[in-house]
């Protein structure tokens, strides 16, 4: 460990263990005053795990952690906050039912004659956040701002609690591109104030915009500590996985994939207002239709009307030629319908049963509650999918919710596949997973599609989308805008065609406002 | 207009069209002797619900005041006719006595992570017992102390009487408000019900915040069970069944939601006029049976119930959209 005088937050050789599992092994980790430091590393790594190390959620097992080169033990994230290391987690920790100013000053309120200066709470929280570039109403629920606003104020508050070290745990998970800059711009200039940042994300890109240094964990253990700058992306790569990925399978040869064979499933004119404008498509058995889009573009939504999930109230969906029901997500299981939605915590898992049991949940439904699956042909479909899809559990019987977000996600794509659908809907299937299941889940599209199974998938990650599509749908203002086929789909045309045609100064400023 | 002043945005609409349709039909209602009636035969209810108007906006439920208001009124009726404390030694002792009650179910509540509405059904039926094992009988209070009291009251313009008891109520409230709004305890008590891990993470003590709570919500339970006895002159074990769910429907109608974290102790008042308010007009009326009481409160619960769940779908939708 070089003594650097720079360093405002050092950990050395810190051990965790958990029951049956080693999580952390003598792992150091420096950060400097005014740096970037991106912690890296798949699921399971132990970022997640050294973070709590370092807020006091967890106890560490061994090791010294030196804070402006004083040993300190914090007992828990109050501690921490209250010794200068503030958090801000990808779901926003503050509350949606107080002001903007309330989260700010909640707990430490100024207060005069033993009452709360509410005029005081109110300027201060202005004057707080105009260091953020932030003038919006302190005084409005926080409820009425978007994520991105939120995400900044959570920051504000941490940095003004804690001061010395910010972590930033997957902040930008659920922003989109615009937020992703108006969140950089407030990080950059509080490393020009001197802060310390930890910054956790699965953006590849984002780690070399932002930081300047990168440490990477595998299996628990320190790999390295580098300059972003001179760290190639391979090599980066390398350092997660252990092993070079095979070139990420970057198949640009759009053009000799088309899926010949007949259109199944036929949507004309199918929307549902205020959501999603009606569209037309035709899918093919056997091929992958990527849907791109910026956030809040009408991704979702479209999955959600062809799933029913939302009932569609315009058009009609066509299977094989006939007419066919879509109204809810129980008739569109019906028809062979399946859909991963984004959201695995809230919309998939179900945290407390069994691998098993979540796998087996889809085929359940359909077969009705009347005619319940036998054990041991649940116990075959989850020992069959778990190494059809390496699932890394130690055994099918453990609660779903202790798997990592790779695994939680394999899981899901288990149950709807145990149910054998025609149709599958993937919203997001590689979002917040680690590179290694990433490609993994890539090569599993590829494989379904080839066994004639048809798929929308939905991504953020565009390149991703370049890899597997056929056809490639973009989407804009609720709307399907474009359609890419063959050789159009490339990484350019796609971001292109999502940016549309340029646009006047009015909706530049708009934009602007917004996310300001 | 913030959409959370929507619902006491409602419940002020609401009692400003029926006091002038009242009025319309029976103008002496604008008096301020039924005004002051108003406020005197609600005292005890309006009392016990700016407790539960806490309990309530942390996310919690409180049923046994109903209970601890009946346990007052049998303990103070027992010391007067057994002992020769003074009544206001014994509203001291009974405060101490409803406050820890209170508090004790807080820690429970908070302690062994028990969800509220058993613990404090547990503390109803308890309280209750405890009334009974003290007197089955309704005991009558004849304690000079008590004429002096109910012999004070202010004199309103136009003949009304804002009595001790209706002032005490008022004098609640406004600390209420002002707790509510202008303490810590008091944006603690929202925070809670906004999400009660998160407002761990952001530091507020969330046990001694449940405690205080619940202890708050019997202490004023302990007050209104005073202010009761002062208005009947009795104690007796069976009153006030069921004054729990008065208050919370007051507590709804007064446009605090039922899950936590949103809500007005004036909203609150509000509510209170309006059930007070239906209970007058029956009276006035005089062919009425007092269950329209009952059925037009049930309308308005329901109602506030619709506007809520419309206000959060409305808001939902907005955001969507943005």
């Amino acid at each position: 460990m070089q003594a650097d005088r720079d360093t405002v937050l050092s950990a050395n050789r810190i051990d965790k263990v958990f029951p049956g599992a080693k999580a952390l092994s003598q792992v150091d980790f420096s950060l400097r005053r005014g740096e970037v430091h991106a912690l890296l590393g798949e699921n399971g790594a132990g970022k997640s795990t050294l973070v709590k190390c370092l807020t006091g959620a967890y106890h560490r097992d061994g090791g010294t952690i030196l804070l402006d080169g004083t040993e300190i033990d914090p007992r828990d994230t109050l501690d921490a906050q209250r010794l200068g290391i503030g958090t801000v987690y990808q779901e926003v920790n503050l509350l949606p039912n107080l002001s903007v100013a309330e989260n700010l000053f909640l707990g430490r309120q100024p207060r005069r004659f033993g009452l709360i200066d509410t005029g005081a709470v109110n300027r201060k929280a202005r004057a707080l956040l105009a260091e953020y570039e932030l003038d919006i109403d302190v005084t409005a629920g926080l409820d009425s701002f978007s994520v991105a606003i939120q995400q900044v104020i959570a920051i504000a508050r941490a940095v003004d609690v804690s001061g010395k070290v910010l972590i930033l745990d997957e902040p930008t998970a659920s922003l989109d591109a615009h937020e992703v800059a108006m969140l950089f711009r407030v990080v950059r200039r509080l490393k020009a104030r001197g802060l310390g940042i930890i910054f956790i994300t699965h953006f590849l890109e984002q780690v070399y915009e932002i930081t300047d240094r990168v440490t990477i964990l595998r299996n628990g253990q320190l790999v390295g500590t580098r300059d972003t700058a001179s760290l190639e992306r391979r090599e980066l790569i390398a350092m997660m996985l252990g092993r070079e990925l095979a070139a990420e399978v970057h198949d640009e040869a759009g053009a000799a994939k088309v899926a010949d064979g007949s259109v199944r499933f036929q949507f004309r004119d199918f929307g549902r207002k205020g959501r999603i404008n009606p569209f037309n498509l035709d899918v093919k058995a056997g091929e992958v239709i990527g849907i791109a889009g910026l956030l809040g573009s009408g991704r979702t939504e479209t999955a959600e009307v062809m799933f029913g999930a939302r009932r569609a109230d315009s058009g009609t969906a066509t299977i094989d030629g006939k007419v066919a029901d879509l109204s809810s997500p129980r008739a569109a299981i019906r028809q062979k319908f399946g859909f991963c939605p984004e959201d695995r915590k809230t919309d998939g898992i179900i945290g407390d049963l069994s691998v098993r049991e979540n796998i087996a949940l889809a085929l359940q439904a359909r077969r009705g509650w009347a005619r319940p699956i036998a054990r041991a042909e649940q116990d075959r479909l989850a020992a069959e999918y778990i190494k059809a899809l390496d699932i890394r559990t130690t055994d099918a019987e453990k609660p779903i919710r202790l798997l990592s977000g790779g695994n939680q996600q394999k899981a899901i794509l288990a149950r709807w596949l145990a149910t054998n659908p025609e149709f599958l809907i993937l919203d997001e299937p590689t979002r917040g997973i680690d590179v290694g299941a990433h490609a993994e889940i890539i090569r599993l599209i590829e494989t379904l599609c080839e066994k004639g199974m048809s798929l929308i998938v939905i991504s953020s990650e565009i390149e991703e989308l370049v890899v597997y599509s056929h056809r490639v749908i973009v989407l804009r203002d609720h709307q399907h805008v474009a359609e890419l086929t063959g050789a159009e789909i490339t990484t350019d045309s796609i971001v292109n065609t999502i940016a549309g045609p340029a646009k006047t100064p009015a909706e530049l400023s708009a934009t602007a406002g917004e996310i300001a | 207009m913030k959409a959370k002043h929507l619902p006491l945005a409602a419940t002020i609409l609401i009692f400003v069209l029926s006091y002038a349709l009242c009025a319309f039909q029976y103008p002496n209602i604008l008096s301020t002797r039924v005004i002051g009636n108003l406020l005197t035969d609600n005292a005890f209810l309006g009392i016990a619900a700016v407790g539960m108007t806490f309990v309530i906006l942390s996310g919690g439920i409180d049923l046994s005041i109903g209970s601890v208001i009946a346990f007052t009124g049998v303990f103070l009726a027992v010391m007067m006719e057994n002992t020769s404390i003074h009544p206001l030694a014994a509203f001291v002792l009974v405060l101490i006595i409803t406050t820890s009650f209170g508090a004790l179910m807080g820690a429970i509540i908070h302690h062994l992570e028990m969800p509220a509405f058993i613990v404090t059904l547990a503390g109803m039926f308890l309280a209750r017992g405890m009334a009974f094992v003290l007197s089955i009988d309704s005991i009558p209070i004849r304690h000079p102390f008590y004429a002096t009291m109910k012999s004070f009251y202010l004199k309103l313009p136009g003949g009304g009487r804002l009595t001790l008891i209706g002032g005490v109520m008022l004098l609640v409230f406004a600390l209420g408000i002002l707790i509510a709004h202008r303490t810590r305890f008091g944006t603690n008590v929202y925070a809670l019900g906004g999400g009660a891990q998160t407002a761990r993470l952001m530091g507020v003590p969330t046990g001694l915040t449940t405690i205080m709570i619940y202890a708050l919500s019997g202490l004023l339970a302990g007050l209104s069970g005073i202010v009761f006895s002062l208005y009947t002159s009795a104690g007796y074990s069976l009153a006030t069944v069921g004054v729990e769910l008065d208050a919370i429907a007051a507590v709804v109608i007064g446009g605090t939601l039922l899950s936590g974290g949103s809500g007005f102790v004036a909203g609150t008042l509000i509510g209170i006029l309006i059930q007070g308010l239906i209970q007058t007009y029956i009276t006035f009326d005089g062919s009425l049976s007092s269950w329209w009481t009952k059925i037009l409160i049930g309308f308005l619960l329901f109602a506030f119930i619709l506007l809520q769940k419309g206000i959060l779908y409305l808001s939902r939708n907005n955001r969507a959209l943005a």
